[in-house]
């Protein structure tokens, strides 16, 4: 497989994935206004996945988008291990997604300017959305953190676990390093300390307290995962996988 | 005098606006109908949000999460509606957890398979439109405004469902079983959304004359059966119905007896996801009190900062 359909189906896989989780919040929010944010949230990330996969398969040649989603094994994912962490209370959900979206911000504002085309275009259509998540995470943390002390407590053991997925966004291999070579990808190291930045004065309001660095999961570039992902994936693409020959 | 100049208010159709005089009967009808109304609307959330995470393609998965989306969305006009009475959301969702409030009954029938999302939109909000065009001329205007502002969506979610059924009718032998199954199991509480026969309707008299309602139970729920029958030939499905045929003297279908007993049951709390639903509708708003409490709880900690 070529770099570039490898680095769209990267990103296309965190946003179906992420998608996917967010979901699973469907009648389940805490408030009726926040079931609805948070379908909305869901909708845009599966558009963009749509959007990244649609470009992958027309690469690709020989398999569909929905192919891409719903016919791929758990070690044929590429999605960040953050984006497919179990939703846990509202709070762990607002802190994956607070992680996650600062990160998302940062790429896509470079990713917007590559070479390719396509890839800047996508890039630029989901920048408008993620400026949205990111604002959204964020006044939640905020709230949480510094609402209640059953709230801060809660956010604080959130972020204290999830802490561990966010080394991984930062990382860089050989397809990313021939994707920025060619002026067409990210330099994810750079990203740092923008994102640094925003993690911290957010943090900062929130009265949370920055988790030091310890044990950082990796691996997801080369499909290795947390055990949450096979189980997503398998109800995710029952339908597909029990009925192969059945259009929808 | 107030009475009558209310009376003559409807009888001119000019809507009665929050701040006017109402009856006291005319005013707890309405509260009772837009809350179960509004409640049918979140509820109706679960069956669906059922297969939004199976849902078996990226398309389809879209479709039906931004469909579960705005009926969300239509629970909150209508709690808004509701609240233009004197009450409050948090009050009527406590009656809805002290079983004191009721929703459609046709929720508490599980989704067994992905044909019921075909059969739900097709048949369930199929139903409910017709209900709902029929409010559009409510004589609350608040109502009527809401039903103006969700029949416009609910038409979109009817096509959307009947396009599952009409592919699966037409795919392999097994989706065709899948959606005549979906269509077996939904067809008969969808004609029983309209609720009880008008002769065993105890509220009818007045919301008729109120014009709350201004088409009766069986009137609603022939229209329905009359527009179905033939989208049901159209995709090859075949209604679960041995009595229903076409009456050219009065140019309806006529159809089956229903089975009042089971209506009687749902509407009593027990159908097979009665308890189901409520629970799942307890646990989420119970999970939620601590982020309720921390927002509200920022949000005094805001306003005394910036007093």
């Amino acid at each position: 497989m070529n770099s570039l359909i490898q680095y769209t189906l990267r990103i296309a896989d965190s946003s179906l994935i992420l998608g996917q989780r967010m979901s699973q919040w469907c009648s389940n929010g805490p408030t009726l206004e926040e079931d609805i944010a948070m379908s909305n949230i869901a909708l845009d990330l599966f558009g963009q996945a749509n959007g990244f996969y649609e470009y992958a398969a027309q690469l690709d040649g020989s398999r569909s988008a929905d192919e891409l989603a719903f016919k791929r094994n758990e070690r044929e994912f590429f999605n960040h291990q953050l984006s497919e962490q179990e939703n846990g209370n509202f709070g762990t959900t607002t802190v994956r997604n607070f992680l996650h979206d600062a990160f998302n911000f940062l790429f896509y504002t470079e990713l917007a300017s590559s070479k390719d085309e396509t890839l800047a275009a996508l890039s630029a259509k989901s920048l408008k959305e993620v400026k949205y998540h990111l604002r959204h995470s964020s006044n939640w943390l905020i709230r949480l953190g510094d609402g209640t002390q059953e709230s801060n407590m809660k956010v604080q053991e959130s972020l204290n676990f999830l802490w561990q997925y966010t080394g991984e966004l930062f990382e860089m291999d050989e397809i990313d390093n021939e994707m920025l070579d060619e002026g067409a990808g990210v330099d994810n190291n750079k990203l740092r300390k923008g994102w640094d930045e925003i993690i911290n004065s957010t943090i900062e309001k929130a009265k949370l307290t920055r988790p030091v660095d310890g044990y950082m999961a990796n691996g997801s570039k080369k499909g290795i995962h947390t055990e949450h992902l096979g189980f997503l994936l398998a109800e995710m693409q029952f339908l597909p996988r029990a009925y192969p020959d059945a259009k929808w | 005098m107030k009475e009558e100049h209310f009376q003559k208010q409807i009888d001119t159709e000019q809507k009665i606006e929050p701040k006017d005089w109402m009856p006291e009967q005319y005013r707890k009808h309405l509260i009772r109908q837009i809350s179960q109304h509004a409640h049918s609307e979140v509820i109706g959330m679960q069956p669906e949000g059922n297969w939004i995470t199976r849902a078996p393609s990226l398309r389809a998965k879209m479709i039906l999460l931004a469909k579960v989306q705005d009926e969300a969305g239509h629970g909150l006009y209508l709690y808004s509606a509701c609240e233009t009475l004197g009450i409050s959301r948090e009050k009527l969702v406590q009656q809805l957890h002290d079983e004191k409030a009721k929703y459609s009954s046709i929720f508490n029938y599980p989704t067994l398979t992905w044909a019921d999302m075909g059969a739900i939109g097709w048949l369930v909000d199929g139903a409910a439109i017709i209900n709902q065009v029929s409010l559009q001329r409510t004589s609350y205007g608040p109502y009527s405004r809401a039903m103006i502002k969700i029949c416009k969506e609910e038409s979109f979610h009817q096509r959307q469902g009947y396009e599952i059924m009409a592919e699966m009718a037409k795919g392999t032998p097994e989706q065709k079983t899948m959606a005549q199954d979906a269509l077996n199991r939904f067809w008969w509480p969808s004609i029983m959304m309209f609720g009880p026969q008008d002769s065993e309707s105890p509220r009818t008299g007045n919301a008729m004359k109120w014009k709350i309602k201004r088409q009766t139970n069986d009137e609603l729920r022939q229209s329905f059966i009359d527009k179905t029958v033939g989208q049901a030939e159209i995709i090859g499905l075949k209604i679960p119905d041995p009595d229903l045929k076409w009456n050219e003297e009065r140019k309806h279908y006529d159809f089956g007896e229903m089975d009042w007993e089971e209506f009687w049951n749902v509407v009593n709390g027990n159908g097979p996801c009665n308890k189901q639903r409520l629970a799942h509708h307890k646990k989420a708003h119970d999970e939620g009190e601590w982020v309720r409490n921390a927002a509200q709880e920022y949000a005094k900690k805001q306003e005394s900062a910036t007093n």
